[in-house]
């Protein structure tokens, strides 16, 4: 097969087609996003809120409200309990985080098996990607977008909160508000990469393209160029081996996305465990050669 | 909230001239059932260099937190040129330094973009630097001496270049109220007196300088006044009074001679 068939011959397909236009959007969202989480450190929260939303999802399909309002709702109220017991008890934060979110995903599997629905459960737990609709890549499109012009029209004050809160707030800046903002784009992110790759490895898009990039640069600019496009070409490698080994798409997504952080991890020029040897190899050896 | 301020650089912050630069009246503190600050009341004159001195977990850090607003005093007030510290924040008034324990020093920033962020109050919601921002930071650079590893990431510099760094982003803000806390820990002796100078420039200009240090030989070099701190203020006088023998026994115990620390 020529190499532009093997690139084509997938497009042929109207549900490739979404599943590629899905796909892309949510690991470009996700991406950017992950530049903030990592540095800030909150890997373990994206897990927790993207986790958190299932119940919100799902209500909100049951009142014929807009999913993301009830994954927002639901975002906020799993960030709030895990302050709460992280506050007022002596539990870390860590075990509150673990016991919020499973907490509310559980809840969210219960309402799901009690709520007469077309959605299937593997569906929401491990994305469907091939059976996006038209009316799901819309939403997810426009959710995409919005979040995507908050982060980047605002990111200098979200760079600033993630680098140096309390001089943020010395110049009259509102550290919680800008906390939140995050978070509420955190919980409309975790909606757009349901459709994608499912509750369980949305935290995958939310993390590995930010950690990747942060092993590859100094400048948080380029981190927020390099991560996405990572990410969507992972995204984009990914479906297309899944739909040539046929195997499932979100997790096919999801390995290329950790197979490119393993090798960045191992090559980077400047971070790279075995990348960093071999700079200061040739550097010696140029040296010897003067 | 934050988008629209003035171009110029009000330099009192628009309050009255004659309140203090900084005033702290019967602040106390708690964390829980932990009394951190007690009671505690100062005022600072503008253009005045005050060394901070006390122990480790005497409240120095609380001390900077009630004044910048970050923490909310359980008691008592503090006012900045007269006004709420809510109002000189907006102001652009004060600049802060932090510890270094307190910074990610592997974040992935350059030190032109540390001291660009000093200017964030000065522009528009986006925070896009104009030409009179660039133009300040390149000053602020200058003036502390960093223009040449203004593009390295913030952690490649040494502990006093670092501490640099900061002093330039409080600069280009065009802070008049500076606090930094333990500027000289893991500092080399070049690097504190450049940045004892430069405070003392600073200071020279009307700005109001609040540092604290462990460094108690440097003290009359750096301060015109000193405050000893041990959860209340113990004493407020000249650095040769405060660093009588007697006066320091009592904030850090019975067995410190003059000039050691901790």
């Amino acid at each position: 097969m020529n190499p532009l068939d093997f690139l084509l011959e997938p497009l042929s397909y109207d549900f490739m087609v979404r599943a590629l236009a899905t796909s892309v959007t949510a690991a470009v969202v996700c991406a950017v996003l992950s530049c903030w989480l990592v540095l800030i450190g909150w890997s373990l929260m994206g897990d927790a809120v993207s986790h958190a939303v299932l119940p919100g999802v799902v209500l909100a399909y049951v009142v014929g409200a807009p999913f993301a309002v009830g994954a927002i709702v639901f975002g906020f109220l799993a960030v709030g309990l895990i302050g709460i017991i992280r506050n007022t008890s002596r539990v870390k934060e860590d075990a509150a985080i673990g016991i919020v979110f499973t907490t509310l995903f559980a809840l969210g599997l219960v309402l799901i098996s009690v709520i007469p629905s077309q959605t299937d459960l593997n569906h929401i737990i491990f994305g469907n990607l091939l059976g996006v609709s038209w009316a799901d890549l819309a939403q997810v499109i426009i959710l995409g977008a919005i979040t995507l012009g908050v982060l980047l029209v605002k990111r200098r004050d979200f760079t600033l909160y993630a680098f140096d809160a309390t001089h943020a707030h010395a110049l009259g800046l509102n550290p919680k508000v800008l906390g939140a903002a995050l978070l509420g784009l955190l919980a409309l992110t975790a909606v757009v990469a349901l459709q994608a790759v499912g509750v369980v490895l949305v935290v995958a898009l939310l993390i590995i393209p930010g950690a990747t990039a942060y092993l590859l640069t100094d400048r948080f600019s380029r981190m927020l160029v390099i991560a996405p496009v990572m990410s969507a070409l992972a995204a984009v490698s990914g479906l297309y081996l899944s739909y040539y080994l046929d195997t499932a798409s979100g997790g096919m997504i999801v390995l290329v996305e950790g197979g490119v952080f393993a090798l960045v991890y191992l090559f980077s020029p400047s971070q790279g465990v075995i990348g960093k040897r071999f700079g200061a190899q040739r550097r010696r050896r140029m040296l010897a050669a003067q | 909230m934050s988008g629209v301020r003035e171009d110029s650089q009000p330099r009192a912050g628009g309050a009255s001239a004659s309140a203090p630069a900084i005033s702290v009246q019967n602040v106390s503190v708690n964390y829980g059932e932990v009394r951190a600050l007690e009671n505690v009341s100062f005022t600072l004159a503008a253009g005045r260099v005050c060394g901070l001195i006390g122990m480790n977990g005497s409240g120095k850090s609380t001390l900077f937190k009630a004044i910048t607003g970050m923490l909310r005093p359980d008691h008592g007030a503090v006012t900045i040129n007269g006004g709420t510290p809510a109002l000189a924040r907006k102001a652009g008034v004060v600049g802060y330094v932090p510890q270094s324990e307190e910074v990610d020093w592997a974040f992935p920033i350059s030190v032109r973009d540390v001291v660009m962020m000093g200017r964030y109050g000065h522009m528009g919601f986006a925070r896009r630097p104009k030409p009179a921002d660039r133009g300040a930071v390149d000053d602020a650079l200058e003036r502390v001496e960093l223009t040449e590893l203004a593009d390295r990431q913030i952690g490649q510099l040494s502990g006093g270049q670092k501490k640099r760094a900061f002093v330039a982003r409080g600069i280009a803000q065009g802070a008049t109220v500076l606090l930094l806390d333990e500027p000289f820990a893991g500092v080399d002796k070049r690097s504190e007196a450049t940045i004892t100078t430069l405070l003392r420039e600073l200071a020279a200009e009307g700005a109001t300088v609040l540092v604290s240090t462990h460094d108690l030989n440097a003290l009359p070099r750096l301060a015109d006044e000193a405050i000893l701190l041990m959860r209340t203020v113990l004493l407020q006088s000249t650095p040769a009074e405060v660093l009588k023998p007697r006066n320091l026994a009592r904030a850090f115990g019975l067995d410190v001679s003059e000039g050691g620390d901790e």
